[in-house]
């Protein structure tokens, strides 16, 4: 502690919660560029000005893969007139991190209409990105007009039900969970009974030391339930997740990074590629957020995310497309 | 006479802010009638505005979604009385109401977005 730099903060975690000064200086570093990493109960944070001084071991680790979300291709209103080329800046982006994701996480919000040009652009721009294999889930805007047939003969190959699955990654248990579909009038978003059921019987067998990845469209905790930035059901989920000792949710949805620990589970929003949503109740409504041109790509970004084994907490990364 | 009916049947339907292109020419107590049978809601900041809306028996009601971001318009029913495409920005919606009653509805896309339809 006596070797603290200006930038880090290192906080002593008893087993029962957090150091809220520290996590809520997280919370505010999160919004412009964070790292945040917990090992063995102590939280530490890095600003992003200071990343090239971090140990690239602290960094990279057995696996290393990318969240990018909210695409929302086909969008042309003034917030961004150019969504192909934010998420083509998204992909260089990916391109340059100094280790090469093995995977890409996509949380949703793919198209903005459900048109099927909208995806066929999607699928082509991935296709320059580095890492090949991509995993999906789908955001409202994906299933729109037919309860997501169409995303589901894209992108839902070899899942359950309404697109959900679950994969293993060099000891880490990814699961990605549908929350977009049969919303009810007033509610928010809903697993609904036969995913939960699915989910507990997904991670029954499971050791209580594999890491847990979650990652859905609208976030797994109560962001902000009077803009609907929330999920109805999703205690119930956490609840089959708490035996193990690293649970990390990745959502989208908000249009801006924000993040949040609650015991062993850390929750963390992406950015979208497309374009930013107000802080929750800042605005009259959850539109889209016109910023000015030059900065736009600051609030834009992908979410960078690597696991150490033996580390308690996956390592999660913002970096705008600025 | 007939002039000055259609200039009130006009003025009428001004107030109530509705259009009245091409209905103008009969100038009769009837068509003031049949301007009444259409009434608006207006889509905006994720909001349906009125959210309550009373109208009579054969009303026709339209949706315009002023917002960037897609919206519907879906009866919480069941089974549903109406149901939108999804509607992108200034695109409409329109259902005409025949039978009395109360006719709840919301956006399936932001389940937050509700409003109803009384029909008397």
């Amino acid at each position: 502690m006596s070797e603290k730099k200006k930038d880090e903060l290192l906080h002593d975690h008893n087993h029962d919660g957090i150091d809220r000064r520290g996590f809520l200086k997280c919370m505010a570093w999160a919004g412009t560029g964070a790292f945040c990493v917990m090992k063995g109960g102590v939280l530490n944070s890095y600003s992003l000005s200071r990343m090239s001084e971090i140990s690239t071991a602290d960094m990279m680790g057995e696996l290393s893969f990318v969240q990018i979300s909210d695409s929302h291709m086909g969008f042309n209103k003034p917030a961004n007139p150019d969504v192909v080329g934010t998420l083509k800046a998204a992909v260089d982006k990916v391109n340059g991190l100094s280790a090469t994701p093995e995977f890409m996480l996509h949380t949703g919000d793919i198209s903005h209409l459900s048109k099927p040009e909208e995806f066929d652009t999607v699928d082509q721009i991935l296709k320059s990105a580095k890492p090949k294999d991509v995993f999906y889930v789908p955001g409202e805007h994906d299933v729109l007009n037919d309860d997501g047939k169409q995303f589901l003969e894209r992108y839902g190959k070899g899942s359950k039900g309404g697109g959900w699955y679950s994969f293993d990654k060099k000891g880490v248990h990814f699961v990605g969970l549908v929350n977009v579909m049969n919303l009810k009038a007033g509610g928010l978003g809903t697993l609904g009974h036969e995913q939960l059921e699915w989910l507990e019987d997904d991670v029954k067998h499971l050791k209580h030391s594999t890491p847990i990845v979650v990652f859905a469209h609208i976030p797994l905790w109560s962001v902000y339930p009077e803009w609907g930035w929330g999920t109805e059901d999703s205690a119930q989920a956490l609840a089959y997740l708490k035996k193990f000792g690293s649970v990390t949710v990745l959502n989208g949805h908000i249009h801006q990074t924000m993040q949040k620990v609650e015991g062993n589970v850390t929750f963390h929003t992406a950015a979208s590629t497309a374009f930013p949503q107000p802080q929750p109740g800042k605005a009259d409504s959850p539109g889209p957020m016109k910023v000015p041109a030059e900065q736009l790509r600051s609030v834009l970004g992908i979410t960078d995310v690597n696991y150490v084994q033996g580390q308690h907490a996956l390592a999660v990364v913002d970096s705008s497309l600025a | 006479m007939r002039r000055s009916v259609s200039i009130a049947g006009l003025a009428a339907a001004l107030v109530l802010g509705i259009g009245v292109w091409g209905t103008g020419q009969k100038g009769s107590v009837t068509s003031a009638q049949e301007k009444l049978s259409t009434m608006e809601v207006k889509i905006d900041n994720f909001s349906f505005g009125p959210v309550a809306l009373t109208v009579p028996v054969g009303t026709t009601v339209t949706w315009t979604n002023r917002d960037d971001i897609p919206h519907t318009v879906v009866s919480t029913d069941d089974p549903k009385t109406f149901k939108s495409k999804v509607l992108d920005t200034d695109e409409k919606f329109s259902f005409t109401f025949s039978k009395a009653g109360t006719y709840p509805y919301f956006c399936s896309i932001h389940p937050k977005m509700t409003g109803k339809v009384i029909v008397q």
